[in-house]
């Protein structure tokens, strides 16, 4: 089975509508984001989104299992992971690099659970969250691709998500599409 | 920093019956994401190479032991934590309770204590706590110790306070809780009408005849088979007509005993045991 993570930061809210309101309703992949939040309930984040996706949106459940036609988005202040039999769980575990959700939690889970399986999009953001996440798929056999970090608005996430050695593929929003359409496709 | 967690899935049950036959603690129920991550964690800042290791070692060594619980076990909590939730008690749920001549409260994975003593306050306040007994139990003796202290470090209050207003609170928080040596000590008068006791949801019985019981952010570390029996334990230690309150995130909609309750509020995740349902 396959499956979309998404980390996303400061910035990342245009990034998003830009990115996903490109893909088709039967997009066949399930989506899973971890969007950091300043403050707020989050639901804010799924009705914004809801608006310009003609996927489904919701705030992920604890044990929910993922659907192609759905984008599951991390509750504020719970990390987001993906189990192997396609479930997500949830946990209050203390923050990483004081976020929480945290790309990195979802992001290493979704490579030990689906390994080559996942393709990964670190989008704009001030932090270094996802740099790990994104390292540990690409060693599981995984895809990352990674905005660009020169049209990023902020671009210490993407950059640092390139990993040491700066080898990861960096895109522009609309090849990000085209990936995400090229990886459903498959 | 943190690498990938090998797929080491078979070391990892090893490690778990190791643990459930010499110690008794079984976590062969929890959501493996998260444990995984925890293990990996613990062997990192305990310089333990690999699964297997990890396991010879808390084999031979009961130290060690205790040190994998700790890092296996999640005491985060605060005081009125989720403002909106302790309102929405106060306003509705406290007065159904008031009709009781006697109240039965129990806090299931209580960790730290800090809601438990936030029920004892919200108790206090409405003048219920004087026919109140509240249960607060957590397999983690280390965090049940810190709960019966009942002593919290000083900075946490501003968030306390915070919570406490917002949650519809009159009064000062600190009417309950004195500042001594940089520390916070509760009131020991509202530690009469709280039990802390040890019990595993995952290995224990049920607890008699509660009108309400609170397990939040706890399910969310359980497997669905494990959620089950856990809500099962719950339907029997509730009163027919009685409140489980679970994490705002989590849901009974999956589960075995779902046809028993009915949800009561959706956003809180509040839930009535139907009437009749227990004979």
């Amino acid at each position: 089975m396959k499956i979309v993570v998404i980390g996303a930061s400061a910035g990342g809210s245009r990034a998003l509508e830009t990115l996903l309101s490109c893909l088709p309703a039967d997009f066949s992949v399930p989506i899973l984001l971890v969007k950091h939040h300043d403050s707020g309930s989050g639901t804010d984040m799924v009705k914004w989104l809801h608006n310009r996706t003609t996927l489904d949106v919701h705030l992920a459940e604890d044990k929910e299992h993922i659907q192609a036609g759905s984008i599951i988005v991390a509750p504020p202040s719970y990390h987001l992971l993906l189990e192997t039999d396609g479930s997500v769980s949830l946990s209050i575990d203390e923050p990483v690099m004081h976020a929480r959700p945290s790309l990195d939690v979802l992001f290493e889970s979704a490579a030990l659970a689906f390994g080559d399986e996942v393709l990964c999009l670190v989008l704009t953001g001030a932090s270094r969250d996802g740099a790990e996440g994104a390292e540990a798929i690409r060693k599981a056999g995984g895809k990352v691709y990674v905005q660009d970090p020169e049209t990023a608005e902020v671009p210490v996430m993407p950059r640092a998500a390139l990993g040491k050695s700066g080898a990861g593929f960096v895109l522009g929003l609309s090849d990000l599409t085209k990936k995400l359409l090229e990886f459903a496709n498959e | 920093m943190t690498s990938p967690v090998p797929r080491s899935s078979q070391d990892v049950n090893n490690l778990l019956e190791a643990m459930t036959a010499q110690y008794g603690y079984d976590f062969s129920g929890y959501a493996p994401a998260s444990l995984n991550r925890r293990i990996h964690r613990h062997m990192q800042s305990f310089n333990i190479e690999s699964v297997e290791n990890l396991k010879q070692i808390i084999l031979k060594d009961e130290q060690a032991f205790a040190d994998l619980l700790r890092s296996l076990s999640v005491p985060v909590t605060e005081m009125f934590r989720d403002p909106p939730f302790f309102k929405y008690l106060r306003e509705q749920v406290l007065p159904w309770l008031a009709t009781f001549p006697f109240i039965k409260i129990w806090h299931a994975g209580c960790a730290t204590g800090e809601e438990a003593w936030s029920m004892a306050i919200m108790l206090h306040k409405a003048g219920l706590l004087s026919r109140s007994q509240i249960y607060a139990t957590d397999y983690n003796e280390e965090a049940l110790t810190t709960a019966r202290r009942g002593i919290y470090d000083s900075p946490l209050l501003d968030t306390w306070q915070r919570n406490f207003k917002e949650s519809g609170g009159e009064g000062d928080l600190s009417d309950y809780c004195f500042q001594r040596y940089g520390s916070l000590r509760m009131d020991r008068t509202l530690q009469q009408h709280i039990t802390f006791a040890n019990h595993n949801l995952v290995t224990d019985h049920a607890f008699g005849e509660m009108n309400l019981v609170l397990c939040r952010n706890v399910l969310i570390y359980f497997s669905r088979d494990l959620q089950n029996r856990v809500l099962d334990l719950f339907k029997e230690s509730i009163l027919p007509g009685g409140l489980l309150c679970l994490g705002p995130r989590e849901t009974m909609r999956f589960s075995s005993v779902a046809d028993s309750f009915e949800p009561v509020e959706h956003e809180w995740k509040i839930y009535r045991l139907k009437q009749g349902f227990q004979l």
